[in-house]
């Protein structure tokens, strides 16, 4: 790929980018959320087209033009999210839209549950291909997408973050697997934000940077310092405003708090002023936790206490009332009501006190909006303009405020920073630092290993629905939290 | 904190984008002009104040009805169920007032029926989780059904006076349905954007899960947007019922068709969360207008049929390439 650029209504997402993978080589593509790598892969992908550039496969120039064309390219992606359906057993999935078929359009389910159980024995999962996808853990559907994508005998392999829900031994089956396909002329880009496994694994290494081509280098010849260097670039020294405020009183406690299926007896407490980091694979059940404290899904047992009293939260409303604030990790599925204005959406909240009989008070809300938009400085052409048409960055302050307008006191963040760019990225810290400041409690719930040890004053480490670790500032490393993370032991402060 | 760097900045807007807002905006009301200006030189008798009264007049009952179909349809639901609850409250009405009740018992009996299915279409669709469309499917066939065993499938006839005069009257110069749908409409408008329950329909519609996270009690006022478009279909019955001085069992049959086609013909997508009252009104009128004209050029009735579905068609289809 050279030469690759690709814009979004807001963004620049690539600009200039190339791109190369040779057959029977791993090939780490990093950079940071927001730096290009999965916009790169959808356009190799077929999913995007690209504004400009040239893709060569096997010195041929091709226009990738469907996810299908990719396909038929012999270029298969394993998706970070899950692109299944859950209804369906295994093998159907693994064979969607080309199933073996009988004449006149049956399909050959012998076949297909044969085919389905021998790639699952390659791979060493012991999954039945007629179960169905539902019922199975999130790891284990993770291992049956990569199953899917090696089914079709492709010739370039993408792995967008095959390892986030895997525990070690899964990821290390994975690696022998990788390693198996390797001699047989495969090629595989391997994106991850586990910069270790890219030592582990991969034999040359792409770094993208704001959208921008960095450069490309064999493995053995770099050190983790000098990776990491490349793919924060100058902006390593500020990336993490962090400030020490002096804590305040109790602002937000749990105990034994359970939600059915999602955690179990889960306690804290986040003091005034006090970042407190979350950190946890996926499916370890850490978003579950802020959307129980907010009353959008049930708990079984266990308590909340706000500023010391306990209080009970039956619905979002209720956790508003009480003060409570939260930011979704997935801002345009829940966060966002993008076909309403950047104003409807930040006083959504707090209409109720912005009406008389009904009315909205259309210039206290005018006022309080063109506040918030200076205060947050976000670069939106009019207030009026629909949310759908923002940056990541700036709807994700749109988001964050809604709930400076509740006042919220205790805020739930819940992957504060993903999809948006560095920049963006900056900005967002300096404001939880602002808010820590004005004495807000911050719960702060991510997947983002940087920002939790950059960013959090106290870490807890969920694994499985359950806290498995607790760290300070001081004593928290990389390799302690992941080791919580992935279950391997059971740490004290 | 300072500003993104320019190219991360909004991109400006290339000008065919102004044009096409202008037109996605208020392509319906070019189209409705059009239609008219057509009718207009097409036949002599279409541009006459008593033409004119007398497609407004028409136009009254579907117009209320989608009002009530607005709201619903904001909400990303659907309400099939508004012929037959026309044609319930109507039977009511007439009994009540067939049996001598007073006409405030009658009229307010029959608004209450309205407001009673369509609450029970609320709470089926909020709190049974059932969908839109199977809840009030069901409501249809029972409200059509109650309507026959209460009429015992006859007319009800022998109403007052003073009732008839709500769907032949006039108010100076001007048919009392074409007033109390003005009214509708006002209300409706102000409603859907002044007030804090209109903020949340389309809150709800556009996206239900972060409206529920900020705080908004979705399950109550979807409920009742549903009541709302119950009462509606309940007015609809006065005044369909007062215009044929009779309860027909069999009215309102296939009205929820033209109040769907009205709303979309508005420019509100069955996606929810988008689209607009005066759209909605304008929608009736040109299936209103289309229905007078092709019938002054003495077109077919079954032809005018299938100009009325294609009428729609064009104008949908047109809508999402401008989207």
């Amino acid at each position: 790929m050279e030469g690759i650029s690709k814009a979004f209504p807001g963004v620049q997402a690539l600009r200039d980018v190339q791109f190369e993978v040779r057959s029977g080589e791993v090939h780490a593509l990093v950079g940071e959320n927001g730096a290009g790598k999965s916009t790169l892969m959808r356009i190799l992908g077929g999913v995007h087209q690209r504004d400009a550039g040239e893709i060569r496969l096997r010195g041929q120039v091709v226009e990738i033009s469907s996810p299908v064309h990719a396909r038929q390219l012999g270029i298969s992606i394993i998706h970070q999210e899950l692109n299944q359906v859950p209804a369906l057993s295994v093998a159907e999935n693994i064979f969607l839209g080309r199933e073996p078929r009988r004449p006149g359009g049956f399909v050959d389910w012998t076949t297909m549950y044969a085919r389905a159980d021998d790639l699952l024995r390659d791979l060493g999962l012991p999954i039945d291909p007629r179960r169905r996808l539902g019922t199975l853990t999130v790891a284990e559907q993770q291992l049956v997408e990569i199953a899917k994508a090696l089914s079709v005998e492709a010739d370039l392999v993408i792995m967008d973050e095959p390892t986030a829900a895997l525990t070690v031994e899964e990821t290390e089956r994975l690696f022998r697997f990788i390693r198996d396909l390797r001699p047989r002329g495969v090629g595989i880009v391997y994106i991850t934000h586990r910069l270790e496994e890219i030592f582990s694994i991969a034999d040359r290494v792409t770094v993208l940077r704001d959208g921008q081509y960095v450069g490309t280098h064999v493995v053995g010849e770099l050190t983790m310092d000098e990776l990491i260097r490349l793919m924060v670039g100058r902006q390593l020294t500020e990336k993490f405003p962090k400030e020490t405020v002096a804590l305040g009183a109790p602002a937000l406690e749990v105990r034994n708090l359970s939600a059915p299926g999602e955690f179990a007896d889960v306690s804290f407490m986040v003091r005034q002023s006090e970042i407190l980091g979350v950190a946890g694979l996926i499916g370890s059940g850490k978003s579950a936790v802020a959307r129980a404290i907010f009353g959008a899904i049930p708990t079984t047992g266990g308590e909340i206490l706000l500023e010391g009293r306990p209080v009970t939260i039956h619905s979002p409303a209720e956790a508003i009332a009480h003060g409570i604030g939260l930011v979704t990790e997935d801002r345009k599925r829940l966060g966002l009501v993008l076909g309403m204005s950047v104003a409807a959406n930040i006083t959504l909240p707090i209409l109720p006190e912005l009406q008389t009989a009904g009315m909205v008070h259309r210039r206290r809300e005018a006022a309080l909006v063109g506040q918030a938009v200076r205060d947050l400085d976000m670069a939106v052409a009019s207030p009026e303009q629909p949310a759908r048409n923002l940056s990541g960055g700036t709807q994700q302050k749109v988001v964050v405020a809604k709930w400076l307008q509740t006042r919220a006191r205790a805020l739930l963040l819940v992957e504060p920073t993903r999809g948006i760019d560095v920049g963006a990225k900056v900005e967002m810290y300096r404001l939880m630092v602002d808010l820590a400041r004005r004495g807000v409690a911050i719960v702060m719930i991510s997947s983002e290993l940087p920002e939790i040890l950059g960013m959090s004053d106290r870490i807890l480490v969920m694994h499985e629905g359950r806290i498995t670790g607790e760290f300070t500032r001081e004593t928290a490393t990389q390799e302690a939290i992941l080791a919580s993370a992935t279950g391997r032991t059971r740490s004290a402060t | 904190m300072r500003p993104d760097p320019p190219a991360t900045a909004v991109a400006p807007r290339p000008p065919r984008t102004a044009a096409r807002e202008i037109l996605r905006r208020y392509g319906i009301f070019f189209a409705f002009i059009l239609l008219m200006i057509a009718l207009t030189f097409l036949s002599d008798s279409f541009l006459t104040v008593s033409n004119m009264l007398n497609i407004a007049r028409q136009v009254s009952i579907n117009a209320i009805i989608a009002a009530g179909m607005t709201f619903v349809i904001l909400t990303f639901g659907i309400d099939l169920s508004v012929g037959s609850v026309l044609a319930f409250s109507g039977a009511i009405i007439a009994g009540l007032l067939a049996a001598g009740r007073p006409l405030v018992v009658g009229i307010g009996g029959g608004l209450l029926v309205g407001a009673v299915m369509g609450l029970i279409n609320g709470v089926v669709i909020t709190r049974g989780g059932v969908q839109p469309f199977i809840a009030t499917l069901a409501m249809l066939t029972i409200g059509r059904g109650a309507t026959l065993v209460y009429t015992d499938g006859r007319p009800i006839t022998g109403l007052p006076e003073a009732f008839v005069w709500l769907g032949a009257g006039e108010i100076a110069r001007i048919p009392v349905p074409v007033v109390i749908m003005a009214l509708v409409f006002a209300a409706s408008y102000v409603i859907l954007t002044r007030t804090v329950f209109g903020r949340y329909v389309y809150a709800i519609g556009g996206n239900e899960e972060a409206a529920r996270l900020s705080g908004v009690n979705v399950g109550f006022y979807k409920t009742l947007a549903y009541v709302i478009a119950g009462v509606l279909s309940a007015l609809s019955g006065v005044i369909l019922t007062a215009r044929l001085n009779s309860a027909q069992p069999t009215a309102g049959m296939g009205y929820e068709l033209d109040a769907i086609a009205a709303v979309v013909l508005g420019g509100t997508t069955l996606a929810g969360g988008e689209g607009s009252i005066t759209g909605t009104l304008l929608g009736a009128f040109i299936i209103g207008v289309l229905n007078n004209g092709l019938n002054l050029l003495n077109v077919n009735p079954f032809y005018q049929q299938v100009v009325k579905g294609l009428v729609i068609l064009l104008a949908v289809l047109l809508d999402r390439r401008l989207r």
